[in-house]
């Protein structure tokens, strides 16, 4: 068995729909991973800080409140003051393909759609995760 | 496995007071092995015996809700708080959703507390295998009391009684009637029993078949008595009885010199389990006994020798006397 895989899914700023941050959670548990779930309108502030004390490999943010630009930097910045530069961001929700490619740049890891298949999202962060 | 140099990194970025660093060792904590060894072995004078508080009950009985009001009562008195946190993983996955933080969120801000999840690791008994390492991180970081919220019990994960100075019981009106609370097991290991919920109708009466059943145990004198205590979590509501209570059974555990015993049971018993666990690597790792075994299961299959020959003949290939 190899590494186990920790991963913080949390759901930044004002919108209420946490559908699919509890899909994508549970289908990585079903998977083998130990997933933190952290629940609705968190700060970019408390998300770094629990990234950083449940020591993840990997943070999942869902976003469907057009915050986005704003909120993906501003947690990776966050985790790189605290000490977790090194921990892989990913996100999903509704994100238009123009920002899309603007996050991926910036940084973040992949932004999965709507309609994603969450196998899809498995095999992607383990398969970076693991090599 | 990490350099020695780069987990020599890790120790002083944690001494140092780093959040990211006290992280990374309680993982290598859950991880376990040679390198969690190491790191004890490192921060061993920096361990003064945290007061452990254990925290049980059934599923959803309120337990990380009430936790996380009563952490603001310590933060009151300036007591820098680790948390742990365990939920179940799963036997079939391996996965866990550690889902605890979720009402704790007002606590992450607070740079005086220090939540960690753990999943329990298929460790049966109701926290993580991994619990005494884990506190001894929060001991040499500086905490003054930790939590163990344990999985949502049944009545006999009992493990956190073992692992702690003061248990908290934490129940719920539907958690059943006074018959239910004369059985053995969960409701023998309660210092304070918390009937939580206490908004609903049924709360007072099924609090006072609590006490009922706890009058019918023999307490000597000067010994503690557990007491039940009726509180909202989610109203803020008796969370200041429970810190009331907390604080003097702590007082009493000091008075009595019972907290010296059990500081010293708990060490004792981690030595026998670390013992138990090293002795069980290197029996596994032996290639003459793997053989013995091979050879000798056949004949254990066909009951021509019993399972305990079998022990008999490999215990008298360890030599410890």
């Amino acid at each position: 068995m190899g590494k186990m895989i920790r991963v913080l899914v949390a759901k930044p700023g004002l919108d209420g729909h946490d559908r699919g941050a509890k899909v994508v959670a549970n289908a990585l548990k079903d998977a083998g991973m130990e997933v933190i779930y952290t629940g609705l309108h968190q700060t970019p502030e408390l998300i770094a800080e629990a990234a950083v004390q449940e020591d993840v490999d990997v943070v999942g943010l869902s976003i469907l409140s057009g915050a986005h630009m704003t909120l993906f930097p501003r947690i990776m910045e966050l985790l790189k003051e605290k000490g977790g530069g090194d921990i892989m961001v990913f996100g999903g929700g509704i994100i238009p393909a123009e920002d899309v490619e603007e996050l991926e740049k910036f940084g973040v890891a992949r932004v999965f759609g709507p309609g994603t298949d969450t196998n899809d999202i498995v095999s992607f962060l383990k398969e970076k995760l693991h090599g | 496995m990490r350099s020695a140099a780069k987990l020599d990194k890790i120790v002083d970025d944690f001494r140092a007071g780093n959040t990211a660093a006290t992280g990374r060792l309680l993982s290598i904590m859950e991880n376990g092995g040679p390198e969690a060894e190491r790191v004890i072995e490192k921060i061993l004078p920096d361990i003064k015996g945290i007061y452990r508080i254990g925290f049980t009950g059934p599923p959803g009985a309120g337990k990380s809700t009430l936790i996380s009001r009563l952490a603001s009562y310590y933060r009151k008195q300036d007591e820098k708080l680790g948390i742990i946190v365990v939920d179940p993983s799963s036997p079939f996955s391996g996965g866990a959703l550690l889902g605890d933080r979720v009402r704790m969120q007002n606590l992450s801000s607070d740079p005086g507390i220090f939540v960690r999840s753990l999943a329990n690791r298929g460790t049966l008994g109701g926290i993580s295998n991994c619990t005494d390492e884990a506190v001894d991180i929060f001991d040499a970081s500086g905490k003054d009391v930790v939590f163990i919220e344990t999985v949502g019990v049944g009545q006999s994960e009992l493990a956190v009684a073992e692992k702690t100075h003061t248990v908290v019981v934490i129940l719920v009106p539907e958690s059943g009637d006074g018959i239910q609370a004369m059985k053995a097991g969960l409701m023998e290991i309660g210092d304070i029993f918390v009937m939580n919920k206490s908004d609903h109708q049924d709360a007072g009466m099924a609090a006072r078949e609590i006490e009922a059943s706890l009058k019918m145990k023999r307490v000597e004198e000067g010994d503690w008595e557990p007491r039940v205590i009726l509180t909202s979590g989610l109203k803020d509501e008796g969370v200041d009885r429970l810190k009331e209570s907390l604080d003097q059974h702590r007082k009493y555990l000091e008075d009595s010199g019972l907290m010296k015993r059990k500081r010293r049971e708990i060490l004792y018993s981690r030595v026998r389990s670390a013992l138990i666990d090293r002795l069980d690597r290197r029996i596994r790792s032996s290639r003459r006994i793997t053989e013995l075994v091979e050879a000798r299961m056949e004949d254990v299959y066909h009951s021509r020798i019993s399972p305990y020959t079998l022990v008999h003949e490999i215990d008298s290939m360890i030599k410890i006397e």
